[in-house]
């Protein structure tokens, strides 16, 4: 039996989160089919347990059409006669998964974070109550679906080559129907559903003014902004920031605190990162209990000197 | 223009959560349940609406009785009427089941859900229901205008946003920026008892079956205690980071 991937890419470069999907489908034991729209070096797959590449190429499916990819997904499954899809916790893969497992009749699962704790029949273990608790879950349909969330598993190289063969889906003009009017995307900075790691600040920081020192933090380790749900409220920082139950979900490897006491929803919404630092000058924030490491102290003292000093550490280790 | 909103009746964002001893449910005990925050942004933003123009507003809920008074609630705060589908909400595609059948039923211009509610953050009911009833569906929504048979709806996607244009009917999964957290309404006292003589419907479920069970819940393992470094030696930080924790 085979399991099918989702292979996402953008502007034809495959997604982390693609290699991923790859890495946790081959450690279950089964063989991985890949399926890529638009994708280059589909070959990349390979290194990571992928055996086949299904390689869509088509100009209609240039801007994210989530009917489309579903219909096309469809008529994967049907051909591989697959039973098991994985999917990732992307924004967009959120978006176009529950119309494909309507298409599919399939039991779906949400937020799965470990591997399969049987495959027949299907058993996962989800974050549930935004990173609180977690649900083992079984899936009874015929074809069932997973979405794996993101860093939940990690990248584990394999050996072996993946062979590609094109597939043409048959789409009707309604799957091909475009509502898209216009696009606005910053594309110099790093995003928070992408960075491996995320610098937030919180309503210690005292006003926008002195976000400078954060942005500096960020540029240092190549990572994202971030900001407390306050501080967006009140507009220090836009909502795009705003990470936490209600916000974006943060699932970095490391996640950087400053300021932030750890309200027990921006707790949760954050729960999912690796390895979470805060620096406050509270010793009594919550955020503390959550922490794998802490710096008791004033922000405006001790990230200059952080800044300061991982600049030394990256003209020393680059 | 008629809308329906989805609400689920979910724990207080500041809520621990705590399951039965035998792990096999959620232990609502001295747990407050309130409107899923990523709908009452979607109620918020159909009461806006209502107040410019002259929307009606129908709320919609797959629960059993104890989700009455949040139902309630939302018509505190100013929708019209309000439907329960009186079932155990199991999974996504169950619900979606039973409010696809509600949305038929209603002609209605456009439904508003959330992204994804805050317990089972399974996000997948509104898309779901849109592909039942092959409506439109556009999900992470931001930003909503409707003008005549035209909605303009604003969807967030990484690094940015994405404006898409729709013919009514149309489903959205909504989140904050549909309105801002200061315009969300606390319920006044002539709201609350207005809500009490509202039309409240109670339906029964169709015989739609689950796809995925719950075998059991399992809480997070205890975390190893901070390891605190003092704000004098930020070297040793950026040590740990890079040789224990191996993140930079």
């Amino acid at each position: 039996m085979s399991i099918l991937i989702y292979a996402e890419a953008t502007d034809g470069k495959l997604k982390k989160t693609a290699f991923e999907l790859a890495s946790y489908a081959k450690a279950t034991g089964e063989k991985v089919v890949a399926l890529t729209i638009n994708a280059n070096n589909t070959g990349e797959l390979g290194k990571y347990g992928v055996d086949k590449v299904l390689q869509v190429t088509n100009e209609a499916l240039k801007n994210f059409n989530p009917k489309a990819i579903s219909e096309v997904l469809t008529q994967a499954t049907q051909q591989e006669n697959i039973k098991t899809i994985v999917l990732s916790t992307t924004t967009d893969a959120k978006y176009l998964t529950p119309l494909l497992a309507v298409k599919l009749n399939a039991g779906f699962a949400s937020n799965v974070v470990a591997l399969p704790e049987s495959l027949s029949p299907l058993k996962v273990k989800q974050a549930v109550f935004t990173n609180k608790a977690f649900a083992i879950t079984e899936l009874h349909a015929e074809i069932n679906i997973i979405a794996l969330s993101k860093n939940a598993f990690g990248l584990k190289e394999s050996t072996g080559a993946a062979e590609t063969v094109s597939f043409t889906p048959n789409l009707s003009e309604s799957a091909l129907q475009n509502h898209v009017t216009d696009v606005s995307k910053a594309t110099n900075k790093v995003t928070i559903a992408d960075a491996e790691i995320v610098v937030s600040g919180g309503r210690g920081l005292k006003g926008p003014e002195n976000w400078g020192m954060i942005e500096e933090l960020a540029s240092v380790l190549g990572a994202a902004t971030a900001c407390s749900k306050p501080v967006s409220d009140i507009g220090w920082r836009p909502h795009s920031e705003h990470v936490g139950q209600t916000g974006k979900p943060v699932a970095s490897n490391l996640y950087i605190a400053v300021g932030i006491s750890g309200a027990i929803q921006h707790l949760a919404g954050v729960n999912a990162s690796k390895v979470k630092v805060v620096i406050n000058n509270d010793p009594e924030a919550p955020f503390f209990k959550a922490a794998d490491y802490g710096v008791v102290g004033d922000a405006f003292e001790v990230v200059p000197k952080l800044i300061e000093k991982l600049k030394a550490f990256k003209a020393a280790n680059n | 223009m008629k809308i329906l909103v989805f609400i689920s009746h979910v724990p207080d964002t500041t809520s621990k959560i705590n399951f039965t001893p035998d792990g096999k449910a959620f232990d609502t005990n001295g747990v407050q349940f309130v409107i899923n925050p990523n709908d009452e942004f979607g109620l918020t933003r159909a009461m806006w609406f209502k107040e410019k123009q002259g929307a009606h507003v129908t709320v919609v809920n797959v629960g059993e009785a104890t989700a009455e008074p949040t139902l309630r609630k939302a018509l505190a705060i100013g929708a019209d009427e309000a439907i329960r589908v009186n079932a155990k909400p199991t999974d996504g595609f169950f619900v979606a089941k039973q409010l696809a059948k509600v949305v038929s039923e209603g002609s209605y211009d456009l439904i508003i859900a959330g992204r994804e509610s805050i317990d089972y953050n399974g996000g997948m009911v509104p898309g779901m229901v849109a592909e039942m009833l092959g409506y439109h569906f556009v999900n992470g929504c931001i930003g909503l205008e409707v003008d005549g048979n035209k909605a303009t709806a604003i969807r967030e996607i990484d690094g940015g946003k994405e404006t898409l244009s729709f013919d009514l009917p149309l489903i959205l999964g909504g989140q904050k920026g549909l309105v801002e957290e200061k315009d969300l309404k606390i319920p006044n006292m002539r709201g609350i008892m207005m809500a009490r003589s509202k039309q409240l419907t109670v339906l029964d479920p169709t015989s739609d079956q689950a796809k995925t069970t719950i075998d059991h819940f399992e809480k997070p393992p205890a975390k190893a205690a901070c390891k605190l470094v003092s704000p004098d030696n930020v070297d040793e930080l950026i040590d740990l980071l890079h040789n224990e924790a191996k993140v930079i």
